[in-house]
């Protein structure tokens, strides 16, 4: 096995700029490790070796040409397959899009192929992102590189499970309420989602509309904040999105520094239903932060109690009506009842075939939350609720200049322990959520293992909306300092993985 | 305690155009009582002056200039996955109710 | 389809008052859509002017046009409305083959325009003022082709084609509150409604306008309250009502059909009703049900408009008149009597005259022959009169007879050519050498010739019974297969029987 997969994006670029390695060879260095390791991780769900050696090929032809190139130009890149591209297929993982090729590209993909990055395939999801742990994939579950037999976490378990598999240097995720960040926090890599409207959700399959947001997934902060870098910036396709003058995330990598930086910790997200562990991990890190010079203050959110309850009223409601143009009439499945059927019957046959189980639920749950006479009680109460939690972080932004929490309660569960309760998944989102629900960015990087399962933590920090570079400071500050401690990066940690089919 | 009846999961299944199964029916009615009885604490949280936020992000008069541009697709690629089509239409099995 | 008993006119007005409301759509004439890019405009080949929006392909967003913004906030003005420091957009839920998303993106509880009013004068001279509840922004949804079945209706249709090309094209929706008070000139009323409104769209050129295009489409309401009773009637909505005559037509036979029923001690269904052209008679729709619920919510994916002080300003200033001063001043400026307008306010075609005028006819030449001849070939026809001429080509015309190119009964055939299809009016001149024969050698010689024939004739003519001339007149016109002008042969046989 090529040794060039286990270098970051930046450590490629450089070898790249030296000419001591192709993008030829990269991606076919990765494309190898998906053919070795991939049949066990399930991480893709598309692969297209053909075009992204063609695009590595171009690359290094405009590499020899002298052409201006971007740093990460002839990078491997994955996608999660919630985003459309025109030369492989998207499906959001769902059965209702076998096969469907989409006849323009997703914003942030333009972005990366205008950046010159070499597309790999599109990974796994939860049904159009629809889970934690992506299981509720129509096209079978992703599996953990750290255990094959626990979940990667969701939505993105693919493009997580990719980046920790050493299958792909980048990846895309897309996270609504953690999907990116939760991912991350199991699998032992880096997931930031960026403030509401920083990235361009043009091409992204809509979940809902007013929490999701595309971000990168990586294996560190540094390669995180170069991706974003590319993806993020206006788009006049996409209404909300921000006309916002970026600073570089690279730069605050590179620049970052927590001397003086007020942290705070919320007392909602610190005790009572966090695994001892993930616990552990995290105060061992905010004390270090301290000890780096961060000043650490203490923080209560109260409205923090009912934000995953407004948002399972937000996000089924949007999603039920985003959803229904899956309908068999432009694209995607039909299924004609036996003797045929009016066009009514029609669609709810393919709706009914097309969807997982997942799905219905949230589609009849959001149904039910906007229909007449129920909308002022759940879904007009949700929303206020979303007005209570953006006041509770701007009070508290007043404070502090980033917030810190475990980005999630537990460590990687076993595949199937959890899929017959879908509300103690839900809760398991309790530290990703608020963010969406505000608009705010966040960002989750590897804290450690937890001690009583040797399993990947991830510690998650906030910061104000359009204030992305703050999350890249204390993120690349802090995993310097883990990695300055430990000796190693966590992911060196994975247990390898046997290459082959099992 | 919510009151989702077995009727109303078939209703809500009709709106959102989905042929469930009478054992589908059975089981969305046990798992969405309980779920609406979780979120339904949102009520409780908030009072009549509460503003409601629909836009994480609040913008205003985002707009387009009225301009046609390269977006505008092909028929070929605008019929390219249909289940089914004339050429130059899509085509559906007949249509029992009416337009809107 | 069988008509349903539909009691007397006058009977059913002295029976029940009715009461109405409507609801207008109106096509803008941007040049893309409200929400994507893609061409807007009519007639285009299939799903042609579609982008991703328009198909609601996964992934696609919607962007506001700002034009259509423009447009509406300039037609809510024209309204007298109250024009929304913020409005927004919702999302209504429902699914149907021509609606790509299964939403369509209207405006719910934050309407750009609210509490305006339009005054409508009718026919008799009376004016009317209607209030409007509200105008908003929307997009159209595609179009359906039913295949199959005997009618090309939906029902025992085998299936049906879709083009989206239309969808996403913006409109504005124009709701009028509950009119009460029209009484006996309710169908009258209804038609001067729609036609005021088509006349300010066209005055702020925000839309083609064409009924029969579907640019501006009118859904009717009508309930009848029995004399005496304080209790509003269950009322029906008709749609497809797609000419200024149809509306007319419509509300009076809802009041017959109405009033019928209800005097038979039935109920009336609260219903979508459709009009049908053909057979002048409205069919039960889709009844109002529970179903009925469209789930509205904000669009997430849309922010709100908020107009600034100077944009309303702006456009406030551009307004053109509103149409009861524009009427005084035309009929001023035209000299017309009364008479003579209300021949125009009954066909509704104010704006074509005044277009026909602009155009270079005289203000009697365009109202004679808009209210005259084309009126009565639309009649025949069973459509709108504008949908058969352009103002223009009737003024030329009208100017073709001015320059003695034509004789009315020539430019009856001309304007017939031009229906069909055939060109502009000089152009049909020139083709079927219509031209009247002006050179009065030729007109001398046939004269001279029809003398010679009837000796008897020119004889009465030579003793002074100038009338006698009638006679030859007609053998003259025939010879020259009418292209003559009968005034002038008139002349010049009355010159050469006294010559001779
Ligand atoms: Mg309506
Ligand atoms: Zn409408």
């Amino acid at each position: 096995m090529s040794e060039l997969i286990h270098h970051t994006a930046a450590e490629l670029a450089t070898a790249l700029a030296d000419g001591s390695a192709s993008s030829v060879e990269i991606t076919q260095a990765h494309l190898d490790r998906i053919a070795a390791v991939d049949t066990d991780v399930h991480a893709f769900l598309h692969v297209n070796a053909e075009v992204s050696l063609a695009a590595a090929a171009a690359s290094d032809k405009r590499r020899a040409a002298g052409a201006a190139l971007n740093a990460l130009d002839g990078i491997p890149v994955a996608i999660k397959d919630v985003l459309v591209t025109t030369d492989m297929p998207s499906t959001a993982g769902s059965k209702i899009l076998e096969g469907w090729v989409s006849p323009y590209d997703a914003t942030p993909v333009t972005k990366l192929r205008e950046a010159g990055l070499v597309p790999l395939g599109k990974t796994n999801m939860d049904e159009f992102a629809m889970g934690s742990s992506t299981e509720h994939s129509a096209y079978g579950p992703t599996r953990n590189p750290w255990d094959l037999d626990r979940i990667p976490g969701g939505s993105g378990g693919g493009s997580a499970a990719a980046v920790a598999a050493f299958e792909a240097p980048l990846a895309l995720g897309s996270d609504t309420g953690g999907s990116i960040r939760q991912p991350a926090h199991v699998t032992g890599t880096v997931g930031i989602k960026p403030t509401y409207g920083g990235v361009s959700r043009y091409g992204a399959i809509a979940l809902a509309s007013s929490l999701d947001q595309i971000g990168p997934v990586t294996r560190n902060v540094l390669d995180a904040a170069m991706l974003h870098d590319i993806i993020a910036g206006h788009d006049r396709h996409d209404s909300t999105s921000l006309k916002h003058e970026w600073p570089s995330m690279a730069e605050a990598v590179r620049n970052a520094n927590v001397k003086g930086l007020r942290i705070g910790v919320v007392s909602q997200l610190d005790g009572e239903g966090f695994q001892p562990g993930v616990l552990a991990r995290f105060h061992e890190a905010i004390a270090l932060l301290e000890a780096n010079g961060a000043e650490i203050v203490e923080l209560s959110l109260p409205s923090l109690e009912h934000a995953v309850a407004a948002y399972y009223l937000i996000l089924p409601a949007e999603a039920s009506s985003n959803l229904a143009k899956f309908d068999s009439v432009r694209f995607g499945l039909r299924v004609t009842p036996e003797g045929g059927g009016t066009v009514e019957q029609v669609m709810s046959a393919t709706r009914e075939a097309g969807f997982g189980a997942e799905v219905k639920r949230r589609i009849i749950l959001g149904t039910y939350a906007l229909s007449a006479g129920y909308y002022d009680a759940y879904y007009g109460s949700a929303q206020k609720v979303r007005t209570l939690v953006q006041r509770d972080f701007a009070a508290g932004f007043e404070k502090v200049d980033v917030i810190a929490s475990p980005t999630a309660p537990t460590t990687a569960w076993k595949l199937g322990e959890q899929l017959d309760d879908p509300l103690e998944m839900w809760r398991g989102d309790l530290a990703t959520i608020p963010a969406n629900l505000a608009g705010i960015p966040g960002i989750s990087l590897p804290a450690g293992l937890a001690d009583e399962d040797g399993l990947p933590v991830g510690i998650q920090f906030l910061a104000p909306a359009r204030e992305d570079a703050r999350l890249y400071n204390v993120g690349g500050a802090l995993e310097q300092l883990l990695v300055d401690k430990w000796g190693h990066t966590l992911l060196s940690q994975a247990p390898a993985l046997k290459v082959g089919a099992r | 305690m919510s009151d989702i009846s077995e009727e109303s999961v078939r209703h809500l299944a009709g709106l959102a155009r989905i042929a469930l199964t009478d054992a589908e029916v059975t089981a969305l009615t046990a798992e969405l009582s309980q779920i609406v009885d979780v979120v339904a604490q949102v009520t409780s949280a908030v009072d009549a002056d509460t503003p409601a936020t629909s836009h994480p992000i609040p913008l205003s008069n985002v707009y387009r200039e009225d301009v046609v541009t390269d977006d505008v697709l092909t028929p070929e690629q605008a019929l390219a996955s249909a289940p089914e089509h004339d050429g130059s239409r899509f085509k559906v099995s007949a249509i029992l109710g009416e337009e809107q | 389809m069988s008509k349903a008993k539909l009691m007397d006119y006058d009977k059913a007005l002295e029976l029940f008052e009715p009461v109405l409301g409507f609801e207008v759509h109106v096509e803008l004439s941007t040049e893309t859509k409200m929400f994507s890019s893609a061409p807007n405009n009519f007639g285009a080949e299939p799903n042609t002017n579609v982008t991703p929006v328009c198909l609601g392909l996964p992934g696609s967003l919607p962007v506001v046009n700002e034009q259509a913004v423009r447009y509406s906030i300039s037609l809510g003005l024209a309204l007298d409305c109250d024009i929304a420091p913020s409005s927004s957009f919702a999302r209504k839920n429902y699914f149907y083959p021509d609606l790509a998303k299964n939403y369509q993106i209207s405006q719910f509880d934050e309407p750009i325009a609210i509490n305006g009013n339009v005054e409508v004068e009718l026919p008799n001279g009376r004016i009317f003022q209607i209030d409007i509840e509200r105008a908003h922004m929307e997009e159209d949804a595609g179009k359906l082709t039913h295949v199959g079945g005997s009618t090309g209706r939906i029902q025992g249709a085998e299936y049906s084609l879709v083009d989206y090309n239309r969808a996403g094209v913006p409109l504005v929706e124009i709701v009028t509150r509950m009119i009460e008070g029209a009484e006996h000139d309710a169908p009258e009323l209804a038609k001067a409604y729609v036609a005021t409104i088509r006349d300010i769209v066209l005055a702020l050129g925000i839309s083609d306008a064409k009924m029969e295009r579907g640019n501006l489409r009118c859904d009717a309401n009508v309930s009848l309250r029995p004399r005496g009773s304080d209790k509003l009637g269950t009322r029906t909505e008709t749609k497809n009502v797609n000419s200024l005559r149809s509306v007319e037509r419509a509300v009076r036979y809802e009041i017959q059909r109405q009033a019928q029923i209800l005097a038979d001690g039935g109920t009336i269904i609260q219903e979508t009703r459709h009009w049908h052209e053909d057979t002048g008679a409205t069919s039960a729709g889709r009844p109002k049900s529970d179903a009925d619920d469209y789930r509205y919510f904000p669009e997430p994916d849309l922010l709100p408009v908020v107009p600034s002080s100077e944009l309303i300003a702006e456009l406030k200033a551009a307004l053109p008149e509103k149409p009861v001063e524009r009427r005084r001043r035309l009929k001023a400026e035209w000299g017309f009597t009364d008479l003579e307008f209300q021949d125009i306010d009954n066909s509704g075609l104010l704006t074509e005259v005044a277009a026909t005028v602009a155009a270079g006819a005289s203000p009697q030449a365009a109202r004679k022959w808009w209210t005259g001849e084309v009126a009565r070939l639309a009649n025949a026809a069973d459509v709108d009169a504008n949908t058969l001429v352009t103002p223009e080509q009737v003024a030329e015309l009208a100017v073709l007879i001015e320059e003695g190119i034509l004789t009315d009964r020539l430019a009856r055939q001309v304007l017939e050519s031009v229906i069909a299809g055939e060109g502009s009016p000089r152009e049909v001149v020139e083709k079927q050498g219509l031209a009247v024969v002006s050179d009065d050698g030729a007109l001398i010689e046939a004269i001279d010739k029809a003398l010679s024939a009837q000796p008897d004739v020119l004889e009465k003519i030579r003793e002074g019974k100038v009338q006698a001339a009638g006679a030859v007149i007609g053998a003259v016109m025939q010879g020259m297969q009418g292209k003559a002008d009968a005034a002038r042969v008139r002349e010049l046989i009355l010159e050469r029987a006294t010559a001779q």
